[in-house]
């Protein structure tokens, strides 16, 4: 197989590290790539959404496996799918909305792949209601590091170790996903503004339940009484009846638009207090203080920021730091705190999200609990942000909270196993499965996972 | 692993006993870094610094390291790199010397020359090997203004850095899309026991002030770095004045 040594980054463009990239088109290439990995290990990597360190391996193997991207089998009857893990959401969705189904759970990008959705156990803007990803995987087959090939099922260890593992169980090949039916391709959308972040929690604890998604974007460079500030939007499938006559033709369109994507080689700097504080501004104004029932197409209203491809690059050079952390209920004064700090230090950070959690997913590794979850995106150049994110660490690990794997390309790894209780069995089940370590990544070497 | 900041876990000082070299070690423990190997010849010294950065968390060992054997420096620095990756190595050895009696005395003139170019060289290509192998890691190396144009008062030094800037810019291209980033500090005059003695000059930093720049150029992936920053557009001045103006110069 063609193995050429690049300069592999997360989505946050931060912490570059080299590596050979090797492309299986087939699962007998993919296993030869595990057999044949090198003292350095490889990792799988999907489309590079992760925004930290995940799926880079320096001075070993980064598996590419968008090479793996056939959809075997689509039940139209129940609603399932099988298919390889190097399939997109976006590619689910273009194949599956025409027939009435559409992806159990999806992140704010269609630019993820199926074996990536479950190795972070992603949640959607429906967690509260649906859980992560991985509860809807009905089995996937799993490559381990010692070349073979098995099937998982749900409520075994080797699901919940893989589900939120980061790929480091083993290289996922194929997935049954259970799907949503849905009537139409457009969404249904309620709008309302908060004018706090107490207003905007007591919103969401009140009314969440009566809709499938939900989620706030939350104002961080607010200050004083407007501190968290926020725009809700929170909507359902919208049903055949709710379309105008001329739009029930085609119901089920998915014509998604983009527009050119961000020039390479953008300067750092353009995101900064006064072009954030601006846009936020706008954002807010231009919301409505409450609007129903307004049809909005899906990606829209779940992946705005796919429409500029590479849109990471506008943060220049030195690129963005993704924060996502979450805390229990009954710990709202701590992300009040955290709020106040993040306000106070002036963070530029645009779109940055307020969602509550549902139940917590089994997997071991998985991120949700029940309770708050705020994501940020902050430019790494910001001075201070080392040090200021180190200080909330500590305030989400002492509220029992956690930050997001999928998301982090900093922390320290002395909190990780106060976030995550569950790491003793996964570093346990690591250990007998994948003795030489064959399965490694710079973030796995970073937290010793 | 170096974070989205740039900030290591481990770190390799080659030259342990550097003022400039302790004070971003501090910095750097007080932040990532949990590993630190200091090289250095064996002295009481070195042990004590190490002893120091003990006391602030870190785990510490010392290895033997002369930067005039360059033929030990395979074997010496393949030992550190085989116990674990090293996400920075921060090559901080260096001599003054002593303008007026190595100018008499071309033997001690040469050791100059030895220590801070050819040393280098050997220590910062088996460093950037190591580092290439890895895939990952910085490479920071000390140079000195004095390396951007030779002056009467110090030019054997001088040169000395000279090449060696010369040559870690070119090992910084060679090393591009590795994964592995060398940065080059050019600090100015730096109040330390190498210096001490000497009449202060002006724009005189400190090594803190050396340590946090280091640490800044870090997080922005710098290749150059100036110490204090002004230094950059003042030798950029200095190096074009013509010879005569600039030989007459009080620098």
């Amino acid at each position: 197989m063609p193995a050429e040594t690049v300069s592999v980054t997360g989505w946050g463009r931060t912490a570059p590290s080299a590596a050979r990239l090797i492309r299986p088109r087939t699962y007998e290439e993919a296993v030869a790539a595990v057999r044949d990995c090198g003292v350095r290990g490889g990792i799988p990597r999907g489309l590079g959404r992760a925004y930290g360190d995940a799926a880079q391996n320096a001075g070993g193997a980064v598996w590419d496996m968008t090479g793996l991207d056939r959809i075997h089998v689509v039940d139209v009857a129940d609603g399932t799918v099988l298919c390889d893990a190097g399939v997109s959401l976006h590619r689910l969705m273009e194949v599956l909305l025409p027939l009435g189904w559409f992806v159990p759970v999806t992140p704010g990008t269609r630019y993820v792949t199926v074996g990536g959705a479950i190795g972070a156990d992603i949640h959607g803007k429906n967690h509260h209601v649906g859980g992560s990803f991985a509860r809807h995987v009905l089995s996937f087959e799993l490559l381990t590091a010692d070349g073979t090939i098995r099937t998982v099922a749900p409520g075994t260890p080797l699901f919940d170790a893989t589900a939120g593992g980061m790929g480091l169980t083993g290289v996922i090949l194929t997935a049954t996903v259970r799907l949503q039916p849905v009537e139409t391709s457009l969404m249904a959308v309620d709008t309302e503004r908060a004018t706090d972040l107490d207003d905007l929690m007591a919103r969401l604890t009140a009314t969440d339940h009566r809709h499938r998604y939900s989620v706030a974007w939350i104002d961080l460079l607010a200050r004083g009484a407007a501190t968290g500030r926020a725009v809700l939007t929170r909507g359902d499938h919208a049903p055949l009846d709710a379309l105008p006559a001329r739009a029930r033709s085609a119901p089920l369109a998915f014509r998604p638009s983009r527009l050119p994507p961000a020039p390479a080689g953008l300067p750092g700097g353009l995101l900064n207090r006064a072009t954030v504080g601006l846009f936020n501004e706008l954002w807010y104004r231009r919301a409505p203080r409450a609007r129903t029932g307004e049809l909005q197409p899906l990606p829209a209203f779940f992946h705005p920021l796919d429409g500029v491809p590479h849109w990471n690059r506008v943060y220049g050079r030195s690129g963005l730091v993704q924060y996502q952390f979450v805390v229990g209920h009954g710990h709202e004064d701590t992300l009040r705190r955290i709020v106040d700090r993040i306000s106070a230090h002036r963070c530029p950070s645009f779109l940055a999200v307020l969602k509550r959690f549902g139940e917590a997913d089994p997997g071991w590794l998985s991120f949700p609990r029940p309770g708050w979850t705020l994501a940020l995106d902050i430019p790494a150049a910001l001075p201070g942000l080392g040090a200021l994110l180190d200080a909330l660490d500590e305030e989400v690990a002492a509220a029992g909270g956690r930050v997001y794997l999928a998301k982090d390309s900093r922390l320290r790894p002395e909190l990780l196993t106060a976030m995550y209780p569950r790491l003793a069995d996964f570093r346990a089940l690591r250990a007998e499965l994948d003795p030489r370590g064959a399965l490694v990544s710079d973030l796995a070497r970073r937290l010793a996972l | 692993m170096q974070d989205a900041f740039g900030l290591p876990q481990s770190l390799l000082v080659l030259g342990g006993t550097s003022e400039i070299a302790l004070a971003t070690a501090r910095r750097l423990i007080a932040r990532r870094t949990r590993t630190v190997w200091l090289a250095g010849r064996p002295s009481a010294a070195l042990e004590s610094a190490a002893a120091e950065l003990r006391a602030l968390g870190a785990g510490v060992r010392t290895v033997a390291f002369d930067a005039l054997d360059p033929d030990s420096h395979e074997t010496v620095l393949g030992k550190v790199f085989a116990e674990g990756d090293i996400d920075l190595v921060l090559l901080a050895f260096g001599v003054l010397g002593d303008q007026a009696h190595d100018e008499r005395a071309p033997t001690a003139a040469v050791r100059v020359a030895q220590t801070n170019y050819t040393g280098a060289v050997s220590a910062g290509l088996v460093s950037a090997r190591a580092l290439q192998t890895q895939g990952h890691g910085a490479l920071v190396v000390l140079s000195s203004v004095a390396g951007e144009r030779a002056r009467r008062a110090n030019f054997i030094y001088g040169s000395s850095k000279a090449g060696l800037d010369a040559f870690a810019q070119g090992l910084g291209d060679a090393l591009q899309g590795t994964g592995v980033h060398v940065m080059v500090v050019r600090p100015g005059f730096v109040r330390t026991r190498m210096t001490a003695g000497l009449p202060k000059a002006p724009l005189a930093t400190t090594p803190e002030e050396v340590a946090a720049a280091v640490e800044l150029g870090l997080r922005r992936r710098s290749e150059v770095v100036w110490v204090p920053g002004v230094l950059r557009v003042v030798m950029a001045a200095l190096r074009h004045a013509p010879r005569g103006v600039f030989r007459r110069l009080p620098v």
